[in-house]
């Protein structure tokens, strides 16, 4: 009896597997997918060394925590700038102040010939950065740290200045007629956060509200703005700070059946579609992959010509505010990663 | 129960007779001992990487190595002692965090020096960690949720004062504050010995080490902890006093806290609020690899210091191997279940032959 059951079990599992087999095979989708990916990289930048200089090592330790798509498109564009200068590039990160100055201590005590480092919580960099350039390798640093950077001893800063992206929003709202908006946080305890809010609320000429969110818990986000809407049905406008929590306001205004415009800081995919369909106002973008690039170009300009841009300034690569003229262009781009 | 008990007489009185006490042959005690998996384990970490990554065994690569595994192991040495015991603290993160947060602000709202604020927080610190242990011995409840409430509570508190009192995410420096630099050199300078820079936390993490291993192996304070973990209502009745061991216990983890938390703000000279979730099971990570059992009354302080070496060995060897620090949460994972069942396998051969 039980022979005869485990037989029948394992033709089960044989019927099913096959079937599995055969709609795999049948079952092939014309659009999207894999296959589609694929022919969007062929059409991207080809990873050939252009240069014919030495192969030096370029470390990158940012203040990212695991799994970011904003730092991911950072990484791309160091990428694709080291592959093209002959850069043995390395990445760590860590969300913890104490560890990623470890990782700077392990990039120098390696001996690298470059590094890039993000000042989210610059004092806490301070002394490891110092380490570096005493031990005569040259720092940029990236995305976070503009006031620090060059009292830091770092060659020059490749970001774009929170408070001047945030007024640029309070403008743009201003220019839309917008009343009452809401600032939605996703990250207690991010000081550039504070300051892209606070930037809004300077130049838009209605009132800004700030909503403080669990921005690791995507359900309770959408929850927490639902919750807002619902309650205050003056709020017209709603400002994320974060890519992926634009399409969670839109969804959030949706159910509570606000007719408020979602606006967002940040791109990927997903806005940049969002913002050509009208479901989305505008994005205000900081060219991510700007950051890496440039961060791993411009040491490798130094290291060869011993060139420094920005004249002692931050080099600025934001804010851009995108509308839906040109999301379409850019959709392409953020689907390969590299918007 | 003489408070000068030989340290080879039996502390607990319970039946069950303890490890320390068997007339074996020296080999034998050595494979008796809880961190013996934890030692192979890191003989074989040190050798990979010493193979595999390029200027892993350069001096001062070992001494970034070292202090990572100090600023973790200083609260692996508690937390192994609170896992002997049999129970857990989930909020022994945050609370290195809170414990910064506390001595920045007191001492920069204050004007005061900054001594004033590190024994200030010293005293918030250890008051925290005597409400984990007085809420787990009043209701009965398991640590697991009552730590786990401290945790969530302490974590808000961090955000919502310095919130509050800042206006910001993160404390003003007091870098420039009267008592900074004799602060900032006990808590966090650099020796330099040789050609190799140390940071203090190495010196405060061997010291701690050997505090705990002697209260462990020599004091009737280790028997009862011994005896609280494998099993508290044999040791009541034999008169060991469960509750205050318990909250004991507690207080150690918090007095460590404040340690870890005092190097924190003394070498970045400010405090992010959201910081220091997430290591508290880093910290029972490091004491389970050393040979602590998760059900208590077995495990050494010695083992969680293994353990945090082979942590920061492992963190700091996927940097100089250069390969992408996506793996390293994996090569931890993997690293728990080995170093865990190495030490079944040890302590399974050894009871065998008793």
């Amino acid at each position: 009896m039980t022979r005869l059951r485990t037989g029948g079990v394992r033709a089960a599992i044989g019927a099913v597997l096959a079937l599995a087999l055969t709609g795999a095979l049948a079952g092939c989708s014309s659009t999207g997918g894999k296959r589609a990916e694929d022919a969007r990289k062929a059409a991207a930048a080809q990873g050939r060394a252009a240069v014919d200089t030495p192969r030096w090592s370029f470390a990158m330790v940012t203040h990212s925590g695991d799994g970011d798509t904003f730092w991911d498109i950072v990484q791309n564009g160091a990428e694709q700038a080291a592959a093209k200068d002959n850069i043995n590039f390395l990445y760590a990160h860590s969300d913890e102040a104490q560890q990623q100055a470890q990782l700077i201590d392990s990039y120098v005590a390696k001996g690298v010939d470059g590094l890039i480092v993000t000042l989210a919580k610059p004092d806490a960099m301070k002394a490891a950065v110092a380490k570096a350039v005493k031990a005569g390798i040259p720092v940029i640093t990236v995305n976070s740290g503009a006031e620090q950077s060059k009292a830091y001893g770092a060659l020059t800063h490749i970001g774009q200045d929170e408070t001047v992206a945030g007024q640029a929003v309070g403008e743009e709202l201003t220019k839309r007629g917008r009343k009452k908006a809401l600032c939605v946080l996703h990250e207690q305890g991010n000081v550039g956060h504070e300051q892209r809010c606070a930037g809004t609320k300077e130049t838009f000429g209605g009132e800004l509200v700030n909503l403080y969110v669990d921005g690791t818990n995507m359900p309770d986000v959408k929850a927490s703005i639902e919750a807002k809407l619902q309650s205050d049905k003056d709020v017209d406008a709603v400002v994320t700070l974060g890519a992926p929590f634009a399409d969670a306001a839109v969804q959030a205004a949706k159910s509570a059946g606000s007719k408020a415009e979602i606006d967002t800081f940040d791109l990927n995919a997903k806005v940049a579609a969002a913002l050509a369909d009208g479901t989305l106002g505008f994005a205000v973008d900081q060219q991510p992959y700007l950051q890496g690039y440039e961060a791993v170009d411009l040491l490798w300009l130094y290291r060869y010509n011993a060139d420094v841009l920005g004249g002692g300034k931050p080099v600025l690569t934001g804010p851009q505010i995108i509308t839906k003229d040109q999301a379409g262009a850019l959709k392409q781009y953020a689907e390969r990663g590299t918007r | 129960m003489s408070a000068t008990a030989p340290p080879s007489a039996p502390g607990d009185g319970i039946d069950h007779v303890d490890e320390r006490l068997l007339r074996t042959t020296p080999l034998k005690k050595l494979l008796a001992r809880p961190e013996l998996g934890s030692v192979v384990g890191a003989i074989a970490v040190f050798a990979f990487f010493s193979v595999a990554a390029d200027g892993f065994l350069r001096p001062s690569s070992l001494g970034t190595v070292l202090y990572a595994a100090s600023t973790l192991g200083i609260m692996a040495v508690p937390v192994a002692l609170l896992m002997i015991g049999g129970e857990f603290d989930l909020s022994a993160g945050v609370l290195v965090t809170s414990s910064a947060l506390v001595s920045s602000m007191f001492s920069y709202q204050m004007t005061a020096n900054v001594w004033v604020g590190v024994g200030v927080s010293l005293l918030v610190t250890l008051a925290v960690g005597a409400f984990n242990g007085f809420m787990l011995t009043r209701t009965r409840l398991p640590s697991f949720i009552i730590t786990l409430g401290t945790f969530l509570m302490l974590t808000g508190l961090n955000l919502g004062v310095t919130k509050l009192i800042t206006g910001t995410v993160s404390t003003k420096s007091i870098a420039d504050m009267e008592g900074f630099p004799s602060a900032h050199s006990v808590f966090a300078s650099t020796l330099t010995v040789g050609s190799v820079e140390l940071k203090v936390t190495i010196l405060w993490w061997l010291a701690l080490v050997a505090v705990a291993t002697w209260i462990l192996l020599r004091t009737r304070f280790g028997n009862w902890i011994f005896a609280v973990g494998g099993g508290a209502d044999a040791a009541r009745a034999v008169g060991v006093p469960v509750h205050r061991t318990k909250i004991g216990l507690y207080m150690g983890v918090a007095f460590c806290a404040w340690i870890a938390g005092q190097h924190l703000l003394f070498s970045f000279d400010v405090v992010q609020s959201g910081e220091g979730v997430g290591n508290e099971l880093i910290y029972i990570i490091a004491a389970v690899i050393g040979g602590c059992l998760i059900t208590g009354g077995y495990g050494s302080a010695i083992g969680s210091a293994v353990g945090a070496l082979i942590f920061g060995m492992t963190s700091k060897g996927i940097v100089y191997a250069e390969w992408n620090p996506d793996w390293f949460k994996f090569f931890l994972g993997a690293m728990l279940l080995l170093a865990t069942l190495l030490n079944a396998w040890i302590r399974r051969r050894v009871e065998a032959t008793k």
